[in-house]
């Protein structure tokens, strides 16, 4: 393979680590902070592609559609952690697992009743629907490099709330110890509908960025939510550092295990890393917990 | 809880064993995947057998229609479960639609053991059409690999050299790009199996870019479709390479998730919404005015499907004790299709035309597919030599 072939599949590992960021920082937080198993994360990610697709289907603005389908999402997320997670926290995972499943199956209902059982489309915004030339007769789609930019971009923030914000700092304090977070008067409540509301907007996110390169359909979710929860295991759960080298670790490798290996084994490679990196070590990359 | 479970059984027992005493009439038992990604196929086949049923005057075969609906949920054990409870408890005297072929292949036995009829709406994998054909089964719709030996054909027809190929590692993939190869002689430079619901193509396409073939053909159905036909045209390839592809993936279904992407696309099918034959022209304009869209390739068949029903049950006089005469009513398929000539081969699959589509935007705006040119004249399938049915 030449050098230039190896970049441009970098590339696209780099994008699809990227989306696998988006969607794990937020589930990374929920299952640390909160200690919850959210199934149903999927879900968010495909009410926000959604929501952004029928924005920008009746206004034709992309940027509209972001900035509408982002709090929408959040606040739908914090809706469902209010009404119906809130339940959850104090029992088992395997009933977390349950309820969140159920969850999964509501929202899939929901949006066939609403958009109907077919695809939807949204488009690439107009601005960024060209390529990028790297090299005279080498193109990469620019919207691609910006979905790679706007994720570096949350990766940045996200490091700066929660190394230099009171938020942030309670975040680390709940994913390190809930009990005496909690102990020290700290409204734990009010702090897990908003780190499941950040949760949410971040996974609605990824959902709008994923819109318009791929079909906006029923179930979309569950194809990416698998993939995510291998790459926050692999990173360590409750750790943004750790999602964020994970999912680029996982990006890369399903992307060159897709270009190199016989479509059997490709599949495997992403759970052949994560048994290698659990065997190595157990808590994953970068543990949150002491 | 369970009293009141014990309580609900009951009650849908009565209710059934209520309906069981009714006049004369036929019952069409109708299982397809009616839930998850693939909900749109089995909900179109249903609607277009509905549309059948209505313009036989709400009747098939002069008999009044209980229609039983099952989702298979894709899954062929569910299949099997829903097939027998059609026909122990439900009772149905004939059984229609299957979209997917692994769950037709679980049902298939079971079904024509029992001495019911069944009749395909989509599904015709290769071992019902060849050695494993079955008195009691006809496929209303095609054999797997026609539509692609289809493209097959054409490509070599318009002398392209080099062609490079893609499709999902399943079972249907694989026998799409088989059917392909059957008729294109020229090189394959490059054959590619992706996962199964893989969502992302950018990896595989640049490695396509860099095999520089002289044209792409692809089998990917539903929303694996618009991610590629999406993508492909975003990678720029499109204008590039010639992407060529099956009805499967630029049905109207899912036309209009792909939106310009799939301006221009050829396909190959049996059938287009502008099939100039008064069966057609009759069926489109009567679904676009029931439904409000487009009828699919889909709609299509089951509309043929309850059609065929229909011209079978007509002539025994809604006899359906004798099977020898009902299997020879079906075998005659004398009804007017919507692709106008239809015929079934010994193996009881169709014997058909094929055609190359392009898809356009209508005047209305809409995309759909446009007739270009007819691949194939009386195509028969592969197998029926190998089916030892007379």
């Amino acid at each position: 393979m030449d050098p230039l072939l190896i970049f441009i599949q970098g590339l696209n590992g780099l994008q699809l680590g990227v989306m696998l960021f988006l969607m794990a920082a937020g589930l990374t937080l929920v299952f640390g902070v909160m200690n919850l198993i959210n199934l149903a994360h999927g879900s968010l990610y495909m009410m926000g592609a959604y929501l952004a697709a029928t924005v920008q289907q009746r206004t034709g603005s992309f940027l509209l559609a972001v900035l509408l389908a982002i709090p929408l999402t959040t606040m739908l997320g914090m809706l469902v952690e209010v009404t119906a997670l809130r339940r959850l926290y104090k029992r088992d995972h395997l009933d977390q697992v349950l309820a969140t499943f159920a969850l999964i199956l509501f929202f899939n209902e929901l949006v066939r009743i609403v958009w109907g059982p077919q695809a939807y489309f949204m488009a690439v915004p107009e601005l960024f629907s060209g390529y990028f030339s790297i090299l005279p007769g080498v193109s990469y789609p620019i919207f691609r490099l910006v979905i790679i930019g706007v994720g570096l971009a949350v990766a940045l923030l996200l490091y700066l709330i929660v190394s230099r914000t009171r938020l942030g700092m309670l975040i680390r304090a709940g994913a390190t110890n809930r009990e005496m977070v909690g102990a020290l008067g700290v409204n734990i409540q009010l702090l897990y509908t908003v780190v499941f509301g950040l949760g949410a907007a971040l996974a609605g996110l990824a959902g709008i960025m994923a819109g318009p390169i791929l079909s906006v359909e029923v179930g979309m979710g569950e194809s990416i939510i698998i993939l995510t929860f291998v790459v926050i295991v692999i990173g360590g759960i409750g750790s943004i550092r750790g999602a964020l080298i994970a999912s680029m670790l996982v990006g890369l490798a399903d992307t060159f295990g897709r270009v190199l290996l016989p479509p059997a084994l490709a599949s495997m490679v992403i759970y052949v890393l994560m048994a290698g990196v659990l065997c190595w070590r157990p808590q994953g990359l970068f543990p949150a917990y002491g | 809880m369970r009293r009141r479970f014990v309580v609900l059984a009951a009650v849908l027992l009565l209710g059934w064993g209520a309906s069981a005493h009714g006049a004369e009439q036929l019952k069409v038992g109708y299982i397809a995947t009616m839930s998850g990604p693939a909900a749109s196929l089995g909900t179109d086949i249903l609607d277009g057998f509905k549309l059948g049923i209505k313009h036989c005057g709400d009747q098939l075969g002069g008999l009044p229609v209980e229609l039983v609906v099952g989702d298979d949920q894709l899954k062929p054990d569910v299949g099997v479960q829903v097939a027998s409870r059609m026909m122990e408890k439900d009772k149905v005297d004939i059984v229609t639609g299957i979209v997917f072929s692994n769950v037709m292949m679980a049902v298939a036995g079971p079904i024509t053991d029992a001495g019911l009829f069944l009749i395909s709406g989509n599904a015709g994998p290769s071992p019902l059409a060849g050695e494993g054909c079955l008195p009691n089964f006809f496929a209303v719709s095609w054999q797997n690999d026609q539509t692609h030996e289809a493209m097959g054909k054409y490509l070599q027809d318009q002398g392209v050299k080099t062609l490079y190929l893609m499709a999902p590692n399943y079972q249907a993939g694989k026998d799409g790009l088989a059917g392909v190869k059957r008729y294109f002689k020229g090189e394959i430079v490059g054959e590619v199996y992706t996962k199964i619901n893989q969502p992302d193509y950018a990896a595989e396409l640049t490695q396509l870019r860099a095999a520089k073939p002289e044209a792409v053909f692809v089998f990917y159905p539903g929303g694996m479709g618009i991610n590629f036909v999406k993508q492909y045209a975003q990678s720029g390839l499109k204008e590039e390479i010639p992407l060529y592809t099956t009805a499967f993936t630029l049905d109207q279904s899912v036309l209009q998730a792909m939106g310009d992407a799939a301006l221009g696309l050829k396909n190959s099918s049996f059938w287009s919404p502008d099939l100039k034959n008064p069966a057609n022209e009759k069926f489109v304009a009567d679904f676009k005015a029931t439904y409000q869209r487009i009828p699919s390739l889909f709609a299509a068949q089951g509309y043929d499907a309850a059609l065929l029903i229909d011209s079978a049950v007509r002539a025994v006089n809604g006899d359906l004790k004798d099977q020898d005469k009902l299997r020879e009513a079906f075998r005659k398929a004398d009804f007017q299709s919507v692709r106008g000539e239809f015929k079934f081969n010994h193996n009881h699959f169709p014997i058909q035309d094929f055609y190359i589509r392009e898809v356009v935007e209508n005047e209305d705006g809409v995309l759909t597919n446009k007739l270009l040119g007819v691949a194939f004249e009386d195509h028969a399938d592969a197998y029926a030599a190998q089916c030892p049915m007379k």
